[in-house]
């Protein structure tokens, strides 16, 4: 059964739709390997129960013409996302015991196309990190650490904050998972993975029913092993829901149908400030190769500049530790999750929060804290915003003169548990490339383009107009193509 | 800006997070050391530049205002780590 858990989903709905296996039998060749890859703690539930009866509901469905898009399809949930019924943590001892009564609107969405759910995914903790070590379920190791478990001395990082989902899919233990993206979340595990994510525009997919972190940068997107797997992928996630104040009421393109190969005549932005210091000549040369295959399909290679990029860290620092101090305020040991209990209702409140957060969780609450209390607000809040304007203008500007950017998705590939991890400001780091994205609202993709000296995957990332996510989507493609990147992990179900 | 010990309880405080003293001195280091890296943006010319505080389309959507959900008390209780008759229980409040 090994080869089920090695298709791609396009190739899975046709063996399921010419009766080659059934959902049955698709989802338990799953469900073993999930069990298999537990040494790389990517699932924090696995729900092997549900999913078969979801594969049973799926294969009836079939049976009777009435399957949906993704119908069969195992797929893990990244664990921010709330599942009726099922245990939904944050990856934070505060959510201790939650068990959500209601269903996110992106899961409800996948569910009704059919989808089928392994379990759900590590991540760091409350979606704030880079390297999935802030989770309190425990670091998540990177499948393309090498060696054998038995043999792992230095265990590598899958990025973060969406760990799990990038480990799990690479490992071939999911088709596809679902990943949320405030700051790279989905891009860089993604890059360090070697598989394919996009972040759609702001407002493209729900966020009602996903825990939130910063909520004008969250947004949920998908995470799989190839470009056309995205598309499938991302049009059942996405849509219009009168519960999210933010989600826009727009009609969800079939995203495979951009998928044509055809870029002739696409100008694609080169932004010079993306040459950072210290950027390693590996990644250069990959960024270099990247231009070079869109060139030879057509496309047209066009010089830009985004002069506030060195802005969009700091500016990131301020503005997403202020609106998760805002969104983790609901944690008070009252209405979910951990309590511990002291003398008085503030007692009750600090001791649960001090117990309940974890080191990076609780380093961001303060300092949006901080940013937020009177006296600083100006200096600080209001002065991030005004350079966000900055930032997304750099984008507007661009956008002029082109259609689409190509950059690398992250300043390196994956480390190892434990580097970086002494300076979060060096941390903070890892999303130079992609944070800027969020701060514009815009869509971008990440995708494998080859291994670097080490034998670890490197991504290029697609930055894209508002809502022009089709454009990523064949762009992207065109890179796939080219890249032919059939590189596994040493570790795989 | 180099935040002290005693600003930094005070913010926890605030944030209502209870921080042991032993804690206070590194972590007074590494805020500071996260806003040394935001104050970067003092270079930014924002003179006449309005602040952004979302990206989504300025203007949010209307409805009627009329009860469209709701009757689970049930199940908004269900996570509390401590409810009584339809309550969540916490400690006493008033004197």
């Amino acid at each position: 059964m090994t080869e089920l858990t090695h298709l791609t989903m396009a190739d899975a709905l046709k063996g399921l739709a010419d009766k080659s296996f059934t959902a049955v039998e698709l989802t338990a060749a799953h469900i073993a390997a999930v069990e298999k890859i537990r040494p790389l703690n990517a699932f924090i539930t696995e729900t092997p129960e549900q999913a078969l009866d979801m594969a049973k509901a799926s294969d009836a469905r079939r049976a009777k013409g009435e399957a949906g898009p993704m119908d069969g399809l195992p797929i893990a949930v990244k664990d921010l996302f709330c599942t009726k019924g099922v245990a939904t943590t944050a990856a934070s001892h505060i959510l201790d015991g939650f068990v959500p009564p209601y269903e996110s609107t992106v899961t409800a969405n996948l569910w009704r196309d059919g989808a089928v759910m392994l379990g759900k995914v590590n991540l760091d903790e409350f979606a704030m990190g880079s390297s999935n070590t802030t989770s309190y379920h425990g670091d998540v190791v990177n499948p393309w650490t090498p060696g054998t478990p038995e043999t792992w001395t230095r265990k590598l990082v899958p990025g973060g904050s969406s760990g799990g989902s990038a480990a799990a899919v690479a490992a071939r233990a999911a088709l596809g998972a679902t990943g949320t993206d405030t700051g790279g979340s989905i891009r860089q595990p993604a890059a360090f993975c070697g598989i394919t994510g996009i972040k759609p525009t702001y407002g493209r997919c729900s966020r009602w029913g996903i825990i939130a972190y910063a909520s004008s940068l969250d947004q949920a997107g998908p995470m799989a092993r190839t470009v056309r797997d995205c598309a499938i992928m991302l049009r059942s996630m996405a849509g219009f829901d009168p519960k999210d104040s933010t989600s826009v009421d727009i009609p969800v393109p079939d995203f495979e149908k951009a998928l044509t190969g055809d870029i002739r005549g696409l100008r694609v932005g080169i932004p010079k400030e993306y040459r950072v210091p210290g950027m390693s000549a590996e990644i250069e040369a990959m960024w270099e190769k990247g231009i070079e295959w869109l060139k030879a399909a057509g496309a047209v290679p066009v010089d830009i500049s985004l002069p506030h990029t060195k802005y969009a860290l700091p500016t990131y620092y301020i503005v997403a530790p202020a609106e998760c101090s805002s969104n983790l305020a609901r944690y008070d040991g009252v209405r979910f999750g951990l309590r511990v209990d002291g003398g008085s209702l503030n007692e009750l409140y600090e001791n649960t929060r001090g117990a309940g957060f974890g080191k990076e969780v609780r380093r961001r609450i303060l300092i949006g804290t901080y940013v937020l209390s009177a006296g600083y607000y100006d200096a600080y809040y209001v002065k991030a915003q005004k350079v966000r304007t900055r930032i997304k203008g750099d984008f507007d500007a661009a956008f002029q003169s082109c259609d689409v950017i190509l950059t690398p998705t992250a300043p390196s590939g994956a480390f190892a548990i434990g580097e970086n991890s002494d300076d979060p400001v060096q941390m903070y780091l890892n999303d130079v490339f992609t944070v800027t994205v969020n701060l514009a609202g815009l869509p971008g993709m990440s995708l494998p383009a080859g291994l670097g000296a080490d034998g670890l995957p490197l991504g290029l990332q697609l930055i894209g107009k508002p809502f022009d996510e089709e454009t990523l989507f064949r762009v992207g493609g065109v890179i796939e193509d080219a890249a032919q990147f059939t590189a596994k992990p040493g570790f795989t179900a | 800006m180099s935040l002290d010990k005693a600003t930094v309880a005070k913010i926890a405080h605030l944030a209502r997070i209870r921080v042991p003293e032993e804690e206070l001195e590194h972590l007074a280091g590494e805020l500071s050391q996260i806003l040394g890296f935001i104050e970067q943006l003092n270079e930014v010319d924002t003179d006449n530049v309005p602040p952004l505080a979302s990206t989504a389309a300025q203007k949010l959507r209307r409805r009627p205002d009329v009860v469209t959900d709701g009757g689970y008390a049930d199940a908004v209780l269900q996570n509390g780590p401590e409810t009584a008759e339809g309550y969540f229980v916490v400690p006493k409040v008033v004197e």
